[in-house]
């Protein structure tokens, strides 16, 4: 495999591999979320577009978008409104960079990935309040404000949950982080038995990690900057067009991108019992990975078509008098747990 | 009186379960042009006219709510009835047109209607391409007459 070893070929290939999962991932997650949830409502979806079950909807709506006028309204911040999406995309897509799909396929292996990918997808709500604050619009204003004190209030509980599994893997590289997941704990009769985080004490870490990362997401029962009831659509009022189907689309990559982090941290990432390490990791590992993330992902739509909306006030409550302490508790127990043992 | 125990969370849970179940039930969906489904018999699906039963009276045009349906009318004299009487007048209907457009199906004119001239009839496969179009003159109206289903016999 010579001719992979060379730097631009690896680096192209990357992205390439990079810019296809988040993609096509994203349109999958759409038609999912289409289908999914209008099961779930005793209807069927999509079902013409395409032939069969309807399974071009996404393409669909996609090309739709892309022909209709890119509107900015008069009274708009042109260039920040205009830059917004790709704030929003570009932040979503730098998470997958240090996601490892198998023990040598992650873009980069950083030394701090847990902590870069937490970084970079809190720069998400940059975009978010860049949009809302440009449109010069009431409700993209309110919904960007709401957005931004969203993601205050639960990158905590997020933050703090990911401490405790950095305590226990003993290290902050997500590659790290797997591979401590998957040493064997017990050894019963020469077989040896590895179970993720989620099965070894991170259990209240893996809630608090998903109640808050749907509330990252701003999605249902936490979509109050969209609310649209109250705020018509929120930041994305006024975006039309080509900028509109990048928000869509950071939107599902990025359910993608925080189901990706949550089951590297707490579902073993690209690891499974029974799997051998070296090239059969390498060539299970991005399945095993996707099918975690698709749990994870109908999980979310799940929740999505069963829960109503929360109010501003209880989101707020949630998160400071519950999530937060509940996640100090969670790094305390933790770290007693690993001084002891 | 033991006060009914409640766990925090149950409500939640429990719509979970529902939503899942009914993800794995068909859906009780009609594909339409494929399949039809077959209205009640008595459906208002839309409004026939009997041309020989109307007496121009306008009870219709001037109860509906929409003011869609036109009505033009003109007295025609008829010879006596018998002979050496008086001659008659007769009204007759020129024009008479329901603008489906507008009609928001409330019946009141096949009510008030004191001659049964106007009948529902349960078809609606009767969409246009043009607003225009869903203007339906006295022969379109009348030809929905054949879909009338009989009425109900009269309770003894």
């Amino acid at each position: 495999m010579e001719i992979f070893e060379g730097y631009w070929i690896q680096l192209i290939l990357k992205v390439v591999a990079v810019l296809g999962v988040v993609l096509v991932g994203a349109l999958a997650v759409i038609y999912a979320e289409l289908k999914i949830g209008s099961h779930m409502q005793s209807r069927i979806g999509p079902y013409y577009a395409g032939g069969r079950w309807g399974w071009a909807q996404p393409l669909a709506d996609g090309l739709k978008f892309l022909q209709k006028e890119d509107l900015a309204p008069n009274t708009a911040d042109r260039t920040v409104y205009g830059y917004a999406p790709y704030v929003v995309l570009m932040a979503t897509i730098g998470t997958f960079v240090v996601i490892p799909f198998g023990p040598d396929l992650v873009g980069a292996d950083l030394d701090v990935g847990a902590f870069y990918v937490l970084a970079i997808s809190s720069l998400s709500v940059l975009g978010v309040l860049m949009a809302g604050w440009a449109s010069g619009n009431k409700y993209s204003l309110i919904g960007g404000l709401r957005a931004a004190a969203q993601l205050i209030a639960y990158e905590l509980p997020l933050v703090l949950a990911v401490v405790a599994v950095v305590i226990q893997a003993g290290t902050m590289s997500l590659t790290g982080i797997v591979e401590a997941q998957a040493e064997a704990i017990w050894t019963i009769g020469g077989v040896e038995i590895a179970l993720p985080y989620v099965f070894t004490g991170q259990i209240l870490g893996f809630a608090i990690f998903m109640i808050a990362a749907v509330a990252e997401l701003s999605r249902i029962p936490f979509d109050m900057p969209i609310a649209e009831s109250e705020l018509t659509m929120g930041y994305l009022t006024e975006y039309s067009g080509i900028r509109f189907t990048m928000f869509f689309l950071g939107e599902y990559a990025s359910m993608i991108g925080l189901s990706a982090i949550a089951a590297t941290l707490y579902l073993g990432g690209y690891s499974a019992p029974g799997v051998p390490d070296g090239v059969v990791s390498n060539l299970a590992g991005p399945g095993i990975l996707l099918l975690k993330i698709a749990l994870l992902v109908f999980v979310i739509i799940w929740i999505r078509w069963t829960w109503p909306r929360l109010r501003e006030d209880q989101l707020q409550t949630l998160a400071w008098t519950w999530l937060i302490p509940l996640a100090l508790l969670n790094v305390a127990i933790v770290s007693i747990f690993k001084v002891v043992f | 009186m033991a006060k009914e125990i409640r766990f925090p969370f149950l409500g939640l849970v429990k719509g979970m379960g529902l939503t899942l179940r009914t993800m794995f039930k068909k859906a009780p969906v009609t594909m339409y042009p494929q399949e039809q489904e077959i209205p009640v018999p008595r459906a208002r699906g839309v409004i026939s006219l009997d041309v020989d039963n109307c007496t121009v009276c306008m009870l219709c045009a001037r109860e509906c709510p929409d003011w869609c349906i036109y009505i033009e009318g003109h007295k025609e004299e008829q010879p006596p009835s018998k002979p050496g009487g008086r001659p008659r007048a007769r009204a007759t209907l020129d024009r008479f047109d329901i603008d489906y457009s507008l009609c928001m199906y409330c019946g009141i004119c096949v009510e008030v209607c004191p001659f049964d001239a106007l009948h529902w009839s349960p078809e609606y496969e009767y969409s246009e391409e043009k607003v225009s179009l869903m203007l339906h003159d006295k022969e379109r109206l009348t030809e929905w007459l054949a879909t009338v289903p009989e009425p109900p016999s009269v309770e003894s």
